[in-house]
């Protein structure tokens, strides 16, 4: 399991579009992915929970990689923090 | 005739029959099954269908509104497969032995509530994504359609609320205009609208459809807002004259667009616009304003339930300041009294509000407020070329305090290790007799003036423009409003200020020579006279005598 820790610099935090992205890229994963923000953890799989989530800027979430090639997943998702988030 | 007042979406008239929307309105009931395999099949080929709708709407719009706002439809079609939102309907089916429709329709409410009930206002307006891919699998299931029917002319589309899916689903080459009872300007379907060029209204109130029918006539007016029911002859040709002129402007906007503000003799001037919402950014870029000269930060308090937080504000500021790239923005604090005012400020009625605690002075009595306001406006600095300008000043102890406070919040945010812009002007509306007469004491203090003629007009000619009774003594051109003008200019230079003028006065072209003449560095006037402005100024040849 591989975890770490991203501070989202989006102005409108994760909202509508950038959740289905940020699905659609861990669903092409062969790894678990979670997000936790406070007590809240959801998969990453699951754009509806993503959003609800409420993730604004500013926000510090934790992503869990579980399985499959966990280093290369972990870095696919950081990519994608990065580029998008 | 009857008249309704919602808020214009899109800047555009129009004038046709109505016809109005309706849904196949599909009942839900709650019905047991014995056979919820059987209910599991025909949720998937619903959903199978939905999503083929779906994926033809947002080829649809890809082509008309573009990729950032076509992936809405993306968004549904990923709703749709949503894993949790499959699991509770499927479960409900299962373990309730209920039909498709009304699992999907428990399920879709559910869901949507949870959106509606985040604190945050953008999630909120989500939930009637949920609802529409809702509705829309209920309606496959079904079997039935959600489309428009036909009809061969162009007609004005009367709902209570269309659904972004709804709205780019209708054929274009129908639509003349489109009006809805409810609605947010924050919602798609708002959205959408202004990038389909489709006038329309929203927010005109449940009453109205009651009281149309499929074939009455309707006027449309985007710009204001305003729906005319059945109007009369002289209504109808006052709308086909505005149409004309609409066209008129056009025509000005292609010839003005991209040229200079200068006179024939060579003198130039900043040709800005005033703007009360995000909304207008679209018009004063459309129009090609030189900046904006006065955002009015009013409506950021008037359409909030409370006090709009300065995480709110700077996003709205942010987005300004980065839709004009560099060019000037000019944001006025929070201008409102007793007479326009938010519940939530617990203001005490006053029988005079146009002489009351308004503007600057409700700032300066309730600094949380007003510090509120300045960081998040600081804050904002960093992405564009920002004016901070506090209206209602009448003395220099005011503006000292205002510095004062601008001076804390820098020291605030300093001591926090937040960056802010070191080029932010600072300026005063000059709009009581009292600023006018003594800017030579206030020139020194700011770097610019910006006159608000409506004010000015009526604190200098003692008049109340709302009263018609005394419209014969509230001569807009009056020799001591000019001169109020003419001096505060002289001052304004004297110490190396800039005077600009924004208020209705600075629009009136037979004005724009006298104003170039007393030296007046900018006009910042509605988008839609930018060009007309424009037009005089290119216009007057300020060598030789005055004319």
């Amino acid at each position: 399991m591989r975890k770490f820790e991203y501070t989202i610099k989006d102005e409108l935090g994760i909202h509508a579009r950038p959740a289905g992205l940020l699905v659609k890229a861990v669903k092409a994963l062969d790894s678990e992915v979670s997000i936790t923000k406070g007590e809240k953890t959801v998969s990453c799989a699951k754009l509806m929970a993503v959003m609800g989530l409420g993730v604004k800027q500013g926000d510090t979430v934790t992503i869990t990689v579980n399985g499959g090639d966990e280093a290369a997943s972990e870095s696919a998702v950081k990519d994608f923090l990065t580029a998008n988030l | 005739m009857e008249r309704y007042q919602g808020k214009g979406v899109y800047g555009a008239v129009a004038y046709g029959r109505i016809s109005v929307f309706k849904r196949q309105d599909i009942q839900v009931k709650r019905e047991r099954t014995d056979d919820p395999a059987a209910e599991l099949v025909r949720l998937e080929a619903a959903k199978a269908i939905a999503a083929d709708q779906l994926r033809e709407i947002y080829e649809k719009a890809l082509k008309e509104i573009g990729e950032t706002n076509a992936q809405i439809f993306e968004i549904h079609m990923m709703m749709i497969e949503d894993e949790d939102y499959n699991e509770a309907i499927v479960e409900m089916i299962n373990s309730q032995q209920v039909n498709a429709e009304y699992a999907v329709a428990v399920t879709g409410d559910n869901f949507a509530e949870m959106f509606s009930s985040m604190d945050d206002s953008y999630m909120q307006a989500r939930s009637a994504d949920v609802k529409d891919i809702s509705n829309r699998i209920i309606a496959c299931l079904a079997g039935a359609g959600t489309d428009v029917k036909s009809s061969d002319e162009k007609v004005v589309i009367c709902v209570d609320d269309l659904a972004p899916s709804e709205t780019v689903s209708l054929d274009k080459e129908k639509v003349l205009a489109f009006v809805t009872a409810n609605g947010s300007s924050n919602s798609h379907t708002a959205i959408l609208a202004r990038n389909m060029n489709i006038p329309a209204i929203i927010g005109l109130g449940e009453e109205f459809l009651g009281r149309i029918h499929d074939g009455d006539m309707a006027v449309v007016n985007g710009f204001t807002g305003e729906f005319l029911l059945n109007p009369d002859e002289k209504t109808v040709i006052a709308v086909e004259k505005k149409r004309a002129e609409e066209q008129e402007k056009r025509e000005l906007l292609q010839k003005l667009k991209g040229k200079e503000n200068v006179t024939i003799d060579g003198r130039r001037i900043n040709i800005f616009a005033n703007i009360g919402s995000l909304e207008n950014i679209g018009a004063v870029l459309l129009n090609d304003a030189g900046g904006i000269g006065l955002f009015r930060s009013e409506f950021i308090y008037l359409e909030s339930s409370d006090y709009p937080t300065e995480e709110e504000q700077f996003r709205i500021y942010k987005r300004v300041l980065e839709s004009m790239a560099g060019k000037k923005v000019i944001i006025r604090t929070l201008d409102i009294g007793a007479d326009k005012q938010c519940s939530y400020f617990g203001l005490k009625k006053e029988d005079n509000p146009a002489l009351g605690l308004r503007a600057i002075r409700l700032c300066l009595s309730r600094p949380e407020i007003f510090e509120t306001q300045l960081r998040a406006l600081y804050r904002a600095s960093l992405y564009g070329n920002l004016g901070i300008m506090f209206p209602m000043i009448t003395s220099v102890s005011e503006v000292e305090e205002i510095l004062k406070r601008c001076d804390s919040v820098k020291a605030e945010l300093s001591a926090c290790g937040i960056e802010y812009s070191d080029n932010v002007e600072l300026g005063i509306m000059i709009e009581t007799p009292a600023a006018a007469i003594i800017s030579d004491l206030l020139a020194p203090l700011v770097d610019f003036f910006s006159i608000g003629t409506n004010d000015l007009i009526q604190y200098t000619l003692a008049c109340d423009r709302q009263n018609p009774d005394v419209e014969q003594f509230c001569s807009t051109h009056h020799e001591a409003v000019l001169r109020l003008i003419e001096m505060s200019a002289e001052n304004a230079h004297k110490y190396g200020s800039w005077i600009g003028i924004c208020g209705e006065l600075a629009a009136d072209t037979s004005l724009t020579e006298t104003f170039l003449r007393m030296g007046i560095d900018e006009l910042s006037v509605s988008p839609s006279f930018v060009l007309k402005v424009r037009d005089a100024v290119r216009n007057t040849n300020l060598s030789g005598g005055k004319t």
